[in-house]
């Protein structure tokens, strides 16, 4: 009974995700796989590790730019060039992760936003490689044995990819690695004291965090067909924060949540452009003020009152907050 | 733990830490014998807290060196300084606020290990610590508040985690910073137990203001004033000891 409750929530989701396509335009639900997964990436560092990382439009884009540059120039099946994109930022991670590991709070944010710039304007100099300002279009897609020309086709044969990326997220979080992370996050000094190398796992935690951005940049311009400069462009790295944000730091979930808010409200103001950063942007303001803890935990909370549990499991509500997202 | 003893648990040799000009720290040499209880008292000021830091790694000295156990430890991190069978706490209490009492104690007992490197381990993997953490929590009486979250325990309680994760490392060397700061009676009563239990077989450093705490506990007393030490020997010397009348005790002793 209680582990059918437990397992309830990811029946739900397996099943949202599989008919996602059938009730929006499958190019946007692939889009809000991928954005939630790159947020969860974010929210791997800022949840867990109490680093926000400014600069994750890197991997990111780093991932779209593997993966596209892969697929275009051999024939390989799409999976593999998304996990070559994936290796592409997770190795990329290992150095930056290195040095911006060194510095906390603002100042790790803005190393990291500077290796981000570092990258972009690399890419953008690089024209033989990456097209430039033209960035590389016409991306083949192939799978041995399938056919991916339609959309909502691609979507289901990433599917797999992607569960795979958020099932690696969590259990990052919920093993014994995730538990040292949050030691990190709460108290550093104490975890060296009791003979963890910190710095160590906030380097491998970069570096996890960076492949599993570069997953999602992959399957991103695999499913979409192409790789721009936009994806390592600043304001990229600012919308995974935000839709981190939204969602609920160190939720993991939440970072999904998130991405469908902002992705449909971008794409409901594709016509009115202008209007696109005052409506998200007031939609943050509210959002942020009414449901502080983000929209997860929040909703999380108000769920579990209303299915009010018997007392013995009450207590177990108060060391939810441990475990974030656990349920 | 089978390694060879050694006379002194904690060596330093011409000890010195500087902040912007300040000598918090000047010239100490300290021979502390294994297996016995030493406390660090002095004024407020005095380096105490800086001497404690420099012999954990959370200092590195300005000169001089550090000898841990019979080896050098001089600029080794926190954590190595650990590794070497060297447990501290902290002034402040100083736990992981979201973590539980039993999360914290397995926690500190996983340090012995790589599991914590495994990200692609279940969490049950930790089960294995679980008798032993509770173990550990029952000696400290915080059996019945395992699943509570360490930012949610009564101080004194959160003193005594404190005191159980450092005994979870099962240290040759246990630095224990004003273990009874803040306590009241009943609970220095207890702390006071715990550190006796806690000894056998082992090095005991502390630091600590309470000279009852002191006078029971500490074979050893090294008195220190403005970064030297100007004193040190059994409680009964040193508190005969003008110098330290002088500087000290003659206006804090109750």
């Amino acid at each position: 009974m209680r582990r059918g409750l437990v397992l309830l929530p990811y029946a739900v989701g397996i099943a949202v995700a599989l008919a996602l396509p059938r009730v929006m335009y499958p190019v946007l639900a692939l889009d809000i796989l991928l954005w939630g997964l790159f947020a969860m990436s974010v929210d791997l560092l800022l949840g867990y590790v109490g680093l926000l990382s400014f600069g994750h439009a890197a991997f990111w884009g780093l991932g779209a730019y593997a993966a596209a540059i892969a697929a275009k120039s051999a024939d390989i099946p799409f999976a593999l060039a998304a996990i070559l994109g994936a290796g592409a930022s997770a190795l990329l991670a290992v150095p930056f992760g290195y040095l911006a590991t060194r510095r906390r709070g603002i100042y790790f944010a803005m190393v990291t936003l500077a290796f981000a710039q570092l990258v972009f304007y690399v890419a953008n100099e690089w024209r033989d490689l990456t097209g430039g300002e033209n960035g590389l279009h016409g991306v083949p897609r192939t799978f041995p044995g399938l056919s991916l020309g339609r959309s909502a086709d691609f979507y289901y044969a990433a599917l797999p990819l992607i569960t795979l990326g958020y099932f690696l997220a969590y259990r990052i979080v919920h093993s014994p690695f995730g538990h040292v992370l949050v030691a990190i996050r709460d108290n550093e000094p104490r975890a060296q004291a009791l003979g963890y190398a910190t710095w160590r796992y906030k380097v491998l935690a970069f570096v996890l965090s960076g492949g599993l951005a570069g997953l999602a940049g992959g399957l991103f311009a695999l499913g979409n067909g192409f790789a721009s400069l936009d994806l390592l462009h600043w304001t990229t790295s600012g919308q995974a924060v935000l839709i981190t944000i939204l969602g609920g730091i160190g939720t993991l979930w939440g970072s999904l949540l998130g991405a469908v808010i902002v992705l449909e409200l971008r794409d409901a103001l594709t016509s009115a452009p202008e209007a696109s950063g005052v409506v998200t942007g007031a939609v943050f303001v509210v959002i942020v003020l009414a449901f502080r803890r983000g929209l997860w935990a929040t909703g999380r909370d108000a769920l579990r009152r209303f299915a009010a549990p018997p007392v013995s499991a009450r207590i177990d509500i108060s060391g939810g907050e441990v475990r974030h997202g656990r349920s | 733990m089978s390694v060879a003893p050694v006379a002194y648990a904690v060596e330093t040799h011409g000890l010195v830490k500087e902040f912007a000009g300040f000598r918090a720290v000047n010239g100490v040499d300290l021979r502390l014998e294994a297996g016995k209880v030493h406390a660090l008292v002095g004024p407020n000021g005095a380096g105490k807290t800086s001497l404690f830091n420099l012999l954990t790694g959370f200092l590195r000295p300005t000169a001089g060196r550090v000898v841990i156990l019979g080896d050098d430890a001089t600029g080794l991190p926190p954590e190595g300084i650990a590794r070497r069978g060297v447990a501290r706490s902290f002034q402040i209490t100083s736990l992981f606020d979201q973590l539980t009492a039993l999360e914290h104690a397995e926690l500190a007992l996983q340090a012995a290990s790589a599991l914590g490197y495994r990200f692609w381990a279940s969490e049950g993997a930790l089960d294995r610590y679980r008798p032993r953490s509770r173990e550990l929590l029952s000696e400290v009486g915080l059996a019945d508040l395992a699943d509570r979250p360490a930012g949610k325990l009564p101080y004194g309680q959160k003193r005594a985690l404190e005191l159980a994760l450092a005994m979870a490392l099962d240290p040759r060397l246990l630095l224990l910073d004003e273990p009874t700061a803040g306590m009241g009676v009943e609970d220095i009563r207890r702390t006071i137990d715990l550190i006796r239990k806690a000894r056998a077989g082992r090095t005991v450093v502390l630091v600590e203001h309470n000279m009852g705490v002191v006078a029971e506990l500490a074979d050893q007393v090294i008195v220190l004033q403005q970064g030297r030490v100007i004193a040190q020997g059994s409680y009964a010397a040193v508190r005969e000891d003008p110098a330290v009348v002088a500087a000290y005790l003659g206006q804090a002793h109750v």
